[in-house]
């Protein structure tokens, strides 16, 4: 492509100029009207805001608690990412090498969580987590990615990164006396780095960006997380307060995008292998 | 190591296997409790006459899947559902691969497009669908229409409009995960053998004969497993609907997990929304085994 003539560019650079509208301008949209007033946000599109009204930032903190919101988020995406990469490390390294009855059947069944889409099981888990005084709190949310698909295919992953791991590693630590656990904590998890990341990563962004779970789940204002929160910017006539939605969408978006400009390869590739995993 | 007496050698494997029970009890107790006793339940509950709100469970047998088939609202959702995926499916791999195979090539640019193509996917649907919900505004008030209103066409009112809200939503569905799927073409595509590519070059294949004959064959495995998991995900839409049409106009995109959520949240017919996951549940397990076994066959194919 490098050598071609100027005649086999232009399409091609057509093709770019179309693609980054369609992918970037989105969310360029999205920016510049996050700083407009109501009255600017429709009509003839502008590169750049027209009211420069930052006062929008102030003002999605105080229609809704969002900053309450945001923090729920973080920490219900923090505790589930890191209960999901310790339990699957857990049984990762267990199933890949450790030898005990009912192993493969173990392993089997908790493949099928791998398939297990959370809109089937949704309504049973609702009567339970209800029963176990949990509706209306963060404890599902953090519960479910642990335990349900997304915490079945981190310990997959794992398996399939620990079955590659040299014996002689294990045998080496044996014979310095560290019994299982101490194998596990000492070198296991901490060898398993790449993968716990890539893991993390995937579960990190699959809690940040879940919908009906939180819909389902929670009930009062405080307890709401970003997804909800967004869809909460409404007047009291019910209809959306533009300029503040956009606002907070922006800031629900900002952290995602920075973390995936710096560590995009690694995001990236993580996503692409789960999708064929 | 030798002489270990037969004891203590049952006593470590007894251990190992106490070891081992112990580092996955977490996790598999937690997969009986959050996946499979609710997997089991909303069977149960399928056969049930259940209400959330008027309380009262009664057995009703296979009456709520009757009602299913008697409901139009269900066969719609079914419908709707169907004809998402057959947007979302064909448009999402055909884009995907052509954009693949363009791109494969490692023109310059390559790594830009590489990285916008695959924001939307880290972006939450969500926001995507807040975001695509103003630019589909009616009139001329949308970025959308304003821009066809420049060469002069006058766009409809694309969300609310019951001949263009499926196309709508399903074209910002595509967009969202376009990205995932060009990356993982784009990695089938550097795999593909170059002896066999360069020995097709000199036997004079080119152009379409090349894609057809030698390269479409060669994907064809990652265009199987990529086509099973976009269905999968299609079935499975919701937030897109939720936020982008809530089901309208007059339920033109009212999608199975919508019609699920709306009649176990909404109405509370408990036992009648089971029957509708189940129904799912059928479904998505159809779609996985296909895909399991297909790549049973890919992983042979490609050892």
């Amino acid at each position: 492509m490098k050598h071609s003539s100027i005649g086999a560019r232009i399409p091609y650079w057509i093709l770019l100029a179309f693609l980054a509208i369609i992918f970037v301008y989105p969310f360029w949209w999205m920016l510049v009207n996050s700083l407009n007033n109501p009255a600017d946000i429709f009509g003839t599109p502008t590169l750049l805001p027209r009211s420069w009204a930052f006062r929008n930032y102030m003002e999605i903190f105080q229609v809704q608690p969002f900053s309450r919101h945001y923090t729920n988020t973080l920490l219900v995406a923090v505790v589930a990412t890191v209960g999901n990469v310790v339990v699957a490390a857990l049984s990762g390294y267990a199933f890949a090498r450790m030898r005990f009855p009912g192993r493969n059947l173990a392993f089997l069944l908790l493949l099928t969580a791998l398939m297990m889409p959370i809109e089937v099981t949704i309504i049973p888990l609702f009567s339970q987590m209800r029963a176990f005084g949990f509706y209306d709190s963060l404890v599902p949310l953090v519960l479910i990615p642990i335990f349900g698909a997304q915490g079945a295919f981190s310990a997959f992953l794992l398996r399939q990164f620990y079955v590659t791991v040299p014996i002689e590693l294990e045998e080496a630590a044996r014979i310095d006396g560290l019994g299982p656990f101490g194998i596990f904590v000492r070198i296991m998890f901490p060898i398993a780095k790449p993968v716990l990341s890539s893991a993390a990563i995937l579960a990190f962004l699959a809690v940040w960006n879940t919908y009906l779970e939180p819909l389902v789940f929670l009930n009062s204002l405080v307890n709401f997380t970003l997804p909800l929160s967004l869809t909460n910017f409404n007047d009291s006539y019910g209809l959306p307060q533009w300029h503040l939605q956009l606002a907070a969408t922006t800031i629900s978006i900002v952290p995602i995008m920075v973390v995936y400009l710096i560590f995009q390869e690694k995001i990236s590739n993580a996503m692409v292998n789960s999708g064929m995993k | 190591m030798k002489d270990t007496p037969k004891l203590t050698l049952h006593r470590m494997h007894r251990q190992e296997a106490l070891a081992g029970w112990g580092f996955i009890a977490p996790q598999m107790a937690g997969f009986f409790i959050f996946v499979l006793a609710p997997l089991v339940m909303v069977f149960v509950y399928s056969f049930q006459s259940k209400n959330l709100l008027f309380g009262g469970t009664a057995f009703y047998g296979v009456g709520n899947f009757r009602d299913l088939l008697a409901d139009p609202l269900f066969a719609k959702s079914l419908v709707n559902t169907l004809v998402f995926s057959a947007g979302v499916v064909p448009l999402n791999l055909l884009l995907a691969l052509a954009l693949a195979l363009y791109l494969g090539k490692g023109a310059y640019g390559t790594r830009f497009v590489r990285s916008i193509i695959f924001l939307p996917v880290v972006t939450s649907g969500v926001a995507w669908a807040i975001v695509w919900k103003y630019l589909l505004q009616g009139g001329t008030a949308g970025p959308v229409n304003w821009f066809l209103d420049q060469l002069g066409i006058a766009g409809p009112n694309w969300l609310f409009e019951k001949g263009w809200a499926m196309g709508s939503v399903v074209v910002s569905r595509v967009l969202k995960n376009l990205g995932m799927n060009v990356l993982i073409f784009m990695g089938a595509v550097l795999n593909m053998p170059p002896d066999v590519l360069e020995a097709a070059r000199l036997d004079g294949s080119k152009g379409l004969h090349l894609f057809w004959r030698i390269k479409l064959p060669l994907l064809m495995p990652t265009v199987l497993m990529v086509s099973i998991v976009t269905i999968i995900g299609s079935m499975r839409v919701f937030d897109t609907i939720k936020l982008m049409t809530d089901g309208g106009p007059e339920g033109s995109t009212m999608v199975l997990v919508y019609y699920i959520y709306h009649q176990a949240f909404k109405m509370f017919n408990t036992g009648y929304a089971s029957s509708i996951a189940v129904v799912l549940f059928i479904i998505v397990l159809v779609l996985t085994i296909a895909q399991w076994s297909l790549r049973k066959k890919v992983s042979y194919y490609e050892a």
